[in-house]
């Protein structure tokens, strides 16, 4: 036990890699998720197409694979980014294709009726995206952003593969000095259950907070 | 649609009746161009709007539209639903927006706590009457209305009814889509029938209800006093 206690500062550094990487993920991610959803449901047939298939490949790629991609595939092309850099491209792309799927069918139960009323007033289409629907959408996927907030940081523990400093990967240089795998990889498992569980708990908080009154119940 | 043509005078109000898929609210949707004609024009005020370089927030701005399922803003308690249209169009101040979505609210009845209520938090009625005060905040030269009480329950229809007489007695402009045959006759200074994209019959309400010249209106206003029975006309 005091040896582990010595050892937690390791793994809180590490920590703190995990959750940057699942920052940096998901905030790539929203951005590359909204584009998505409103290239998909709003634009022009071509587009919507394209807007369509990136979405595709983005969710049908294996993370690990996309990891080794970007990290060991694109200096060929002469793209060369640090490993935790890659680590959280790969997780903010894989990411925003999940996220687009959310924010499309929250925009989709949203319907065009409001569009419509907001462009009867004058509103132009992007002053409508962006002050009717866009806040609505958002309200409206917490949910199941809240899941997608999960995921990307259980799969942060990917990134040990491009050898990131991350949770895990403190673990696995720690169990190899002290060749006690079961202890540390229970903390660790610990670790990432605890940050899921304060995750839910909050997006449920939030989602209560800022929900529209008289709509819909509570996440999860 | 083929071939319409009207003319509303400052003022008036008129009511386009007929049965579903006859273009009625098809021509509504031209006239605030949520749908761009195919060919035809639409002058407001002397000013041709189906032209090439208008500019289509603008020309909204001056048609109010009031819609069948009252699509407000969902996200926003009733005030600001009045009030957006003022800050992000007209680019009101705050203070005077507020003023005026007020007081445009007030017209319909939506008073005190009220306005603070978000639309789930609202019933059909009062939902519908937010939508009405949402247009009319605009200050809009003609306000569209497509089947305004359509999606209401009965008891609740009376109040909408009662807002727009009102506005239609207090100088509105109006063209109205409704199934409100009081209404119609109450308020309406002409009927127009459409039937099949083209207006059948158009006229003075007591001459098209009491002496519809074609078949297809006899038939139609037929099976409307059927469904409503006279007791509402009796009312009036």
């Amino acid at each position: 036990m005091a040896a582990l206690l010595s050892y937690l500062p390791y793994l809180l550094t590490g920590f703190y890699y995990t959750a940057l990487l699942t920052a940096g993920g998901l905030a790539l991610g929203f951005v590359i998720g909204i584009l998505l959803a409103f290239a998909e449901i709003y634009l022009p047939a071509p587009v919507r197409g394209v807007a369509a298939a990136i979405d595709q490949v983005l969710r049908g790629i294996p993370l690990i694979v996309m990891f080794f991609l970007i990290y060991f595939g694109l200096p060929y092309a002469g793209i060369t980014f640090p490993p935790a850099v890659a680590a959280a491209l790969g997780l903010g792309l894989r990411s925003g294709g999940y996220q687009s799927q959310i924010f499309r069918s929250t925009l989709q139960s949203i319907g065009t009726g409001q569009l419509e009323a907001a462009q009867s007033i004058g509103l132009g289409r992007f002053d409508a995206y962006r002050h009717i629907l866009l806040p609505q959408a958002i309200r409206l996927s917490i949910p199941a952003w809240s899941n997608e907030f999960t995921v990307v940081l259980k799969d942060t523990s990917m990134a040990y593969a491009l050898g990131v400093s991350e949770l895990l990967k403190q673990a696995a240089n720690i169990v190899a000095i002290t060749l006690e795998p079961l202890q540390i990889y229970l903390v660790v498992a610990a670790i990432y259950l605890i940050a899921s569980l304060v995750i839910n708990r909050g997006m449920n908080a939030i989602y209560e907070r800022v929900k529209m009154p008289g709509l819909g119940g509570g996440a999860n | 649609m083929k071939g319409v043509s009207l003319k509303i005078d400052k003022g008036e109000t008129k009511v386009i009746i007929g049965p579903s898929g006859g273009g009625k609210s098809t021509l509504l949707r031209c006239i605030n161009l949520l749908i761009r004609p195919d060919s035809g024009q639409i002058f407001l005020d002397g000013e041709e709007i189906t032209g090439e370089h208008v500019k289509l927030s603008e020309v909204r701005t001056e048609i109010g539209f009031v819609f069948q399922h009252f699509n407000l803003f969902m996200h926003l308690n009733a005030l600001q639903n009045v009030k957006l249209g003022l800050t992000k169009v007209k680019k009101m101040s705050e203070r005077s927006a507020e003023a005026r979505a007020l007081a445009a609210l007030q017209d319909v009845g939506i008073t005190g706590d009220l306005v603070n209520h978000y639309p789930a938090q609202l019933s059909g009625g009062q939902q519908q009457r937010v939508g009405i005060a949402r247009a009319l905040a605009m200050e809009p030269k003609v306000i569209l209305l497509d089947e305004p009480t359509s999606a209401l329950d009965p008891e609740l229809i009376g109040e909408v009814l009662r807002v727009m007489e009102h506005l239609a007695e207090s100088g509105a402009t109006m063209l109205a889509v409704t199934h409100e045959i009081g209404f119609a006759r109450k308020v309406a200074d002409e009927i127009i029938f459409m039937a099949d994209g083209v207006v059948t019959e158009s006229g003075h309400p007591e001459e098209l209800f009491l002496k519809p010249k074609q078949s297809r209106t006899k038939k139609f206003l037929g099976s409307i006093t059927e469904l409503y029975g006279v007791s509402r006309e009796d009312e009036n």
